[in-house]
């Protein structure tokens, strides 16, 4: 049985996919959703909000779900598992599907001592993958993780994260093929700049076949200076910006920078675009979600089929 | 070398420093002494290898230990010099002397409360 | 062993400011085997706090004693005889050794000298690190030896997260990434194929702390 996931639709007619993301804001205010959303309507055929990242506070990312529905898009929630136990957690997902949100990304998150309460308690009850093989239970076989029947199972696109570029390297593809086993269905990864890097990684996933059990999405993300390419760099873990992409920015006067960036996210998309195996593109333009349409103009990924 | 040295430094004489206990310099300040000073071998010429190491760390813990007390640890210090070098003892005596002097009786003996505070110090020193 | 640290000299100093006469109590085992509360800290803490007192012109009391350990009731009860002379028991035990002193003594307050922190073993001479965080169900016959509970800062039982770099810890750069040395390990092992694809099973964590205080008995020894 398929779920009411549009991303799920896309990629089932065969088409290149795309999704973006929105950070819920500091406060209670559900414009910000909305003004965030009109900036992607058209474009995307999905919508993550992310869950608390690096451990920040933000609007949940259920309740900025709900608005982005609202507004007609297929949104994305990201669950972390840092913050519930396997309760509150079951709780959530039946919560979401009941509201009507389709899709669930399944993450680990990020340790609390990266964000704005470092001296919370963290729960990791259970890890991602373990996240994924909850939802698959309650989804395909009606069961809570007590095996006890729930009395009506929820229909959610079940997604992960994928980082082609932490270490260990070799493991990273098996990693990938234990989220397929434990039944992800699509992959969102980490944000490409080292196409080469980025082509062996998936030339391992295609040779275990995992391209077909499992849809990646390709993650991108435009740069807008030196400065942010070099923050990138040398500060974010997981990270791989060539010094070549460094060096083409440094090539601009500064006020071209960004157009730059541009221009470099939208040739890798075209790249991205032509590799076995990735069916389809994550844009994450973090506080410049104005870019993305301007993007997947650019990469030749508008309009949205219909499904 | 019948040098003369300030009389009111009193001498506890060990093998090697290394010996030296933290309760042993504690109980010192304890009873009232106003300053002590370690006085090891040339730092490489320890006769047991690195007693005087060993010592250096020690009297660094308790000149930690005094300033969170609020004692100068400046009245504890820690000094090398070889046994051939009568003029260099004489010299750190009458140093430590001066030193200990121009700071007063210790806190301990009048019990008037910290003569230090760490902050401060901090900020003297920039 | 338990490893634990001085608690800062001020709260310590704070927490006896109103008695006069207590008795320091240090501990033989864990706590002198990680330098926090054996009888050399015992002598090292009481001077310190005598010079305090002596500073401000005050005076203490402190009869420092020893035990060989503050967690079974013979030791305990070995300072029966004097303990209704003193105001209150400092102990420099761990946590365990406190509150058997409280439970013991009932009319004297008992005071905890440390911060204990957790199960670990010494590195080096001076380096204690932690490695086991009592969950109940040990599992460390498949991951090649290595905790992951304890290492992984989330705790994962799939890892590595995404943020897994240099062998490294994305929190701690100073901590080894807990997945990297299973992973290593489960090679030398030549276990690898056979565990790394498993899917690990949720945790139990039923066996785990925050379930109220967890005994265990061996009924043919007791009494």
């Amino acid at each position: 049985m398929k779920t009411e996931s549009r991303l799920e639709k896309v990629l089932e007619a065969g088409a290149f996919a795309v999704t973006s993301e929105c950070g819920p804001p500091r406060g209670a205010d559900p414009d910000v959703i909305r003004e965030k959303g009109a900036l992607l309507k058209g474009v995307v055929d999905a919508a993550n909000i992310t869950d608390c990242q690096t451990s920040v506070v933000r609007m949940s990312s259920l309740a900025s779900c709900l608005i982005l529905k609202e507004m007609g898009f297929d949104p994305i929630l990201q669950m972390v598992t840092r913050d519930r136990n396997r309760i509150a957690i079951q709780s959530d997902i039946l919560g979401a599907a009941a509201l009507g949100i389709n899709n669930i990304l399944c993450l680990s998150g990020d340790h609390q001592r990266f964000g704005d309460h470092p001296q919370a308690k963290n729960v990791y009850d259970i890890d991602s993958i373990q996240l994924i093989m909850t939802v698959k239970k309650m989804r395909d076989e009606g069961k809570f993780l007590n095996d006890e029947e729930l009395t009506k199972p929820p229909q959610l696109f079940i997604g992960a994260a994928a980082n082609p570029f932490a270490d260990p390297v070799d493991i990273r593809a098996l990693r990938l093929a234990k989220k397929a086993a434990a039944g992800v269905q699509f992959i969102q990864t980490q944000c490409i700049f080292n196409l080469d890097r980025f082509g062996q990684w998936m030339r391992e996933v295609v040779d275990m076949g995992l391209h077909e059990k499992v849809a990646i999405l390709a993650g991108v993300t435009p740069l807008k200076s030196v400065g942010m390419g070099k923050y990138m760099k040398n500060l974010v873990p997981g990270m791989d910006v060539p010094d070549a992409i460094i060096e083409r920015l440094k090539g601009v006067p500064k006020e071209q920078q960004s157009a730059e960036g541009i221009k470099i996210c939208i040739e890798t998309i075209q790249q991205l675009k032509e590799m076995k195996g990735v069916r389809g593109v994550h844009i994450m333009a973090i506080e410049w979600e104005e870019k993305v349409k301007e993007i997947a103009e650019g990469a030749g990924l508008l309009p949205r089929p219909k499904v | 070398m019948r040098l003369d040295y300030p009389t009111n430094v009193k001498i506890v004489r060990v093998p090697c420093t290394g010996k030296v206990d933290l309760l042993h310099i504690l109980k010192a300040f304890e009873e009232g002494v106003d300053g002590v000073y370690v006085a090891g071998c040339l730092e490489g010429e320890c006769h047991f290898l690195s007693g005087n190491l060993r010592a250096k760390k020690r009297v660094g813990h308790v000149q930690g230990i005094l300033a969170v007390l609020g004692i100068n640890p400046a009245r504890l210090q820690m000094y090398n010099l070889s046994a051939a070098m009568g003029g260099r003892f004489v010299e750190i005596a009458q140093e430590m002397t001066e030193r200990v002097k121009a700071l007063g009786p210790s806190p301990i003996k009048t019990g008037k409360g910290r003569e230090f505070v760490e902050e401060e110090e901090e900020e003297k020193g920039q | 062993m338990i490893v634990a640290e001085a608690k800062p000299l001020e709260e310590v100093l704070a927490m006896i400011d109103r008695y006069d006469k207590i008795i320091l109590a240090g501990c033989k085992e864990c706590a002198a085997v990680c330098a926090a509360g054996g009888e050399k800290e015992v002598g090292v803490l009481a001077s310190t706090i005598t010079l305090a007192r002596k500073r401000d012109g005050r005076a203490i009391e402190i009869r420092e004693v020893t035990l060989e350990r503050q967690c079974d009731p013979e030791y305990v009860e070995g300072i029966r005889e004097f303990a209704g002379d003193y105001q209150a028991i400092l102990s420099i035990a761990c946590g365990v050794g406190v509150q058997y002193m409280a439970e013991h003594y009932k009319n004297i307050p008992a005071l905890p000298g440390l911060n204990t922190s957790f199960m670990g073993g010494s590195l080096e001479q001076g380096v204690w690190s932690e490695r086991c965080q009592g969950c109940g169900t040990c599992i460390l016959h498949l991951t090649g030896g290595i905790c992951p509970v304890t290492r992984c800062a989330k705790s994962l039982f799939n890892g590595p997260c995404g943020g897994s770099a240099g062998g490294k810890c994305e929190v701690n750069k100073e901590i080894d990434c807990g997945w990297q040395l299973i992973i290593d390990r489960l090679k030398a092992l030549g276990e690898f194929e056979a565990r790394y694809t498993e899917l690990f099973p949720l945790k139990d964590w039923s066996t785990s702390r925050d379930g109220g205080q967890r005994t265990i008995t061996r009924e043919d020894l007791k009494q």
